[in-house]
């Protein structure tokens, strides 16, 4: 029954935002308030609604309702309550109405924290905002049900897919669809200034929080899952270049863009034409990278939906919006009249670099990931595009972006002298340098990778940290310290992101280049050396768990005779998904991790083992997280709490209809 | 979908990890050559990986005939033409940047040169913009009457 009610209220919710779909946007054409005012309660219900369906198919995987055809091919009594929370969303029909579910939720808040927004601005973004739903909803009613029934139920489900139960990846969903999904608010607003044909300081200054806010999800999401992938998925990798890897990153480096773009139209008034098009790609991407997930049509690890009616019906909707945005572009666009100019050295020249940088990377991971369906398609040739082509062609612009950041983020507004924004940061520079020749010296012979990353990393957190220094004014240590609290929240956001931009980039340099490696056989009680370590396997044993058996070994890292850690590596056989999975044990450490995997029992009583030193690896989310704590401080910054209303009177002209 | 059918049958059938210890040559750097053109390498059954972290039989038969081309003595590039021979380029990661994946290849470049030429003549414009900014002769005049005044 309740079950039915979920239900029932999902296609309702789909009526509800076919009706804020259309009448907010006719209302705002005819400039008739009652049809505006309809976005708003249709928005909130729209919420309500899909919120219950989700509450309802929760409720079917708690209870292991196997009469419903979603919970036994994704569940088992045997699974703990958290993967059965989890498993709601780690399928494709569940994971669709999480997407929906977010997809109104932003809805909902763009009327709750919206009520300083210009009605008919509101209606249009709450009017687009729907007709993603209806499509999303469509999609789900037509293809992908997760209410449907089994007529006879069976005793049990098959079980989660084993290397998915698993608590970083339980969470790594719901963070990458906020992200994905929040794109869709920075689109509405895209779309809704097109319609009205404008954008000014004001729009610059609504948009930017909702890209900030997807942007921080998607950092979270993405570092969390490349976080699962290096404890669990293979041997310590933390990026594999994966199709549906790259359709989050795809996203993130556009958002990325955004951010900065929006700030050239909140500060300056410039870029509008540019922030719209960029506003409307970043969801462009989200769309892309849910059809890459979603149809299974580039096949990888990931893929669980391999129907080609819903890839088509998804590459429908991506080409609806995508069209249809990209044409009201071309026809819109010169309307959206720049008025800051500036000079060819300026703080809005260097963004508009970063974000040439960050649009072609994103552009290069993307014509990666589709090259071999376009190769087989229209060449007729199968070939593979992976980790090592990005490496060389994604690199390249990624180490351009890291050269001019610092600089860029110090050059003034407007008009700015090359000469006078460089000295602050001769320290930066020097020990930037120093850095990479002290590395260089240190790791003699060894690949080019570790000095530049350290080098660039110097360069970026230093140079960021000067940022600040000057942030603060003239006077003594005491003094700028005591101005810090003072300090807008998104300057200090600016320097936090940006630092962290600069460490994940030093740790993911030197995890790729000094990480050390050992693959042997090992007798139980026999000790090993691993760099300065040593490695004793005293026992393996058999374990049973909840859900899998488990051959676990006990094994002792000392240094120096000293017991450092004391480590235990599983591998687990699910018997019920008929599936291995080999768990890492890690030592996590500041400065390294060390990783240990045991294989199987070896033809001389042994047992094969791989250990790793990998070195700043925690640096690498930890880099992350300071990137994505740098969006939280900047979200959390005055203006954009109280003068985010503050559209100024005198651009109240509107352009002709 | 056959492809991930096969793959969880393979995986099923011989949980064997990676590369295995006794698969290992003794000479270091030869061992560490046949590492370098494992890892690109993709192993033909499985979905995106490449045979030095792959679990599959198949795989495990590349790693050792890697080893056994490099054992008689062949350079990387005769080792990987040996394996494209045989299961054709799409065992290949990087894509080798002739005919039609010259594309690939060039199209970031080319991307970022357009995009920076759009943006060179765009902020030509608007410098040509900026020094209209710039108070003209006849301003100048009507300025200094005001001020005069």
């Amino acid at each position: 029954m309740i079950i039915e009610f979920g239900h029932f209220t999902l296609v309702l919710a789909f009526m509800v935002a076919l009706v804020q779909s259309t009448l907010p946007l006719w209302g705002a054409y005819r400039r008739d308030a009652r049809l505006m005012a309809v976005g708003d309660p249709a928005a909130v219900v729209q919420f309500l609604l899909i919120a219950t369906s989700f509450a309802a198919l929760t409720y079917g995987f708690v209870t292991s309702d196997f009469s419903l055809k979603l919970v036994v091919e994704n569940s088992h009594t045997a699974k703990p309550m958290l993967y059965k929370v989890a498993g709601v969303w780690g399928n494709h029909e569940g994971s669709l109405l999480l997407w929906v579910l977010i997809l109104s939720g932003f809805g909902a808040c763009a009327v709750w924290f919206g009520s300083n927004l210009p009605m008919r601005l509101k209606a249009r973004v709450l009017a687009v905002q729907g007709s993603i739903g209806v499509a999303f909803m469509a999609f789900m009613l037509l293809t992908s049900n997760p209410f449907l029934r089994l007529e006879n139920p069976p005793m049990n489900g098959n079980d989660l897919n084993p290397l998915l139960q698993d608590p970083g990846l339980a969470f790594h969903p719901p963070f990458l669809y906020l992200g994905y999904v929040g794109l869709s608010m920075s689109f509405s607003f895209a779309i809704a200034a097109l319609l009205e044909g404008r954008v000014d300081a004001a729009w610059g200054r609504w948009v930017r929080p909702w890209t900030l806010a997807a942007w921080i999800f998607l950092t979270i999401g993405i570092a969390m899952g490349s976080w699962w992938a290096y404890y669990e998925l293979g041997w310590g990798g933390f990026w594999f270049w994966d199709p549906v890897e790259n359709a989050s990153f795809m996203p993130w480096l556009i958002s990325a863009a955004l951010l900065h773009s929006a700030i050239v139209v909140e500060k300056r008034e410039s870029l509008k034409a540019w922030t719209v098009l960029l506003a409307i790609l970043a969801f462009g991407f989200s769309l892309t990278g849910t059809f890459i997930v979603r149809s299974g049509v580039i096949t990888s690890v990931h893929a669980f939906a391999n129907d080609p009616a819903r890839g088509v019906f998804i590459l429908g909707i991506l080409g609806v919006f995508m069209g249809g945005s990209l044409t009201l572009f071309a026809f819109r666009a010169s309307v959206l009249e720049a008025k800051g100019v500036f000079a060819v050295v300026s703080r809005e020249t260097a963004l508009v670099a970063n974000n040439l940088l960050l649009a072609v990377s994103a552009f290069v991971v993307f014509t990666g990931t589709i090259w071999p369906l376009i190769a087989e398609l229209v060449f007729a040739r199968k070939l593979s595009v992976g980790p090592p082509f990005f490496d060389a062609a994604f690199t390249p612009f990624m180490v351009a972006l890291a050269i001019i950041l610092p600089l860029g983020a110090m050059l003034p507004w407007k008009r700015a002298e090359m000469g006078r924004a460089l000295r602050p940061l001769r320290g930066a520079l020097l020990l930037a340098l120093a850095v990479g020749l002290l590395v260089y010296a240190v790791q003699t012979g060894r690949s080019a990778l570790g000095p530049v990353g350290a080098a660039l990393g110097a360069w970026v957190v230093s140079g960021a940290l000067v940022d600040l220094w000057q942030r603060l004014g003239r006077g003594s240590v005491g003094a700028r310290l005591g101005r810090l609290s003072r300090l807008p929240r998104a300057d200090l956001g600016k320097v936090v992101a940006h630092s962290g931009m600069g460490v994940t980039i030093f740790a993911v340099a030197a995890m790729t280049a000094w990480v050390k490696e050992d693959i042997r056989t090992v007798k139980i009680g026999e000790t090993f050396a691993l760099g300065s370590y040593d490695v004793t396997l005293q026992a393996v044993n058999k374990v049973e768990g909840p859900n899998y058996h488990s051959t676990m070994a006990d094994m002792i890292v000392r240094k120096g005779g000293v017991v450092v850690a004391s480590l235990h590596p599983e591998k687990r056989m699910y018997p019920v998904a008929g599936m291995p999975t080999t768990e890492a044990a890690i030592d996590q450490g500041v400065f390294r991790d060390l990783y240990l995997v045991i294989g199987d029992a070896q033809d001389d009583g042994g047992y094969a083992v791989r250990s790793y030193i990998k070195p700043f690896a925690n640096w690498i989310w930890g880099g992350a997280l300071l990137m994505a704590l740098g969006g939280i401080l900047s979200l959390s910054d005055r203006r954009f709490r109280v003068a985010a209303g503050a559209r100024k009177p005198a651009v109240v002209a509107m352009a002709a209809e | 979908m056959m492809r991930a059918v096969l793959f969880a049958l393979l995986l099923v059938a011989s949980p064997a990890l990676a590369v295995q210890p006794d698969e290992m040559l003794k000479d270091p750097g030869l061992e560490a050559r046949a590492r370098a053109i494992s890892q690109n390498l993709r192993c033909p059954v499985c979905q995106g990986e490449d045979i030095d972290d792959s679990n599959a039989p198949i795989s495990r038969d590349l790693r050792l005939a890697v080893r056994e081309r490099l054992v008689a003595g062949d350079s990387d590039a005769q080792v990987i033409d040996y394996v494209v021979a045989r299961y054709g380029e799409f065992v290949l990661f990087q894509p080798r940047a002739e005919g039609s994946s010259l594309i690939l290849w060039l199209a970031g470049p080319a991307m970022l040169l357009a995009g920076a030429a759009i943006a060179l003549a765009m902020s030509r414009r608007r410098a040509v913009a900026a020094e209209a900014e710039v108070l003209s002769e006849a301003d100048k005049a009507r300025l200094a009457e005001l001020l005069e005044k």
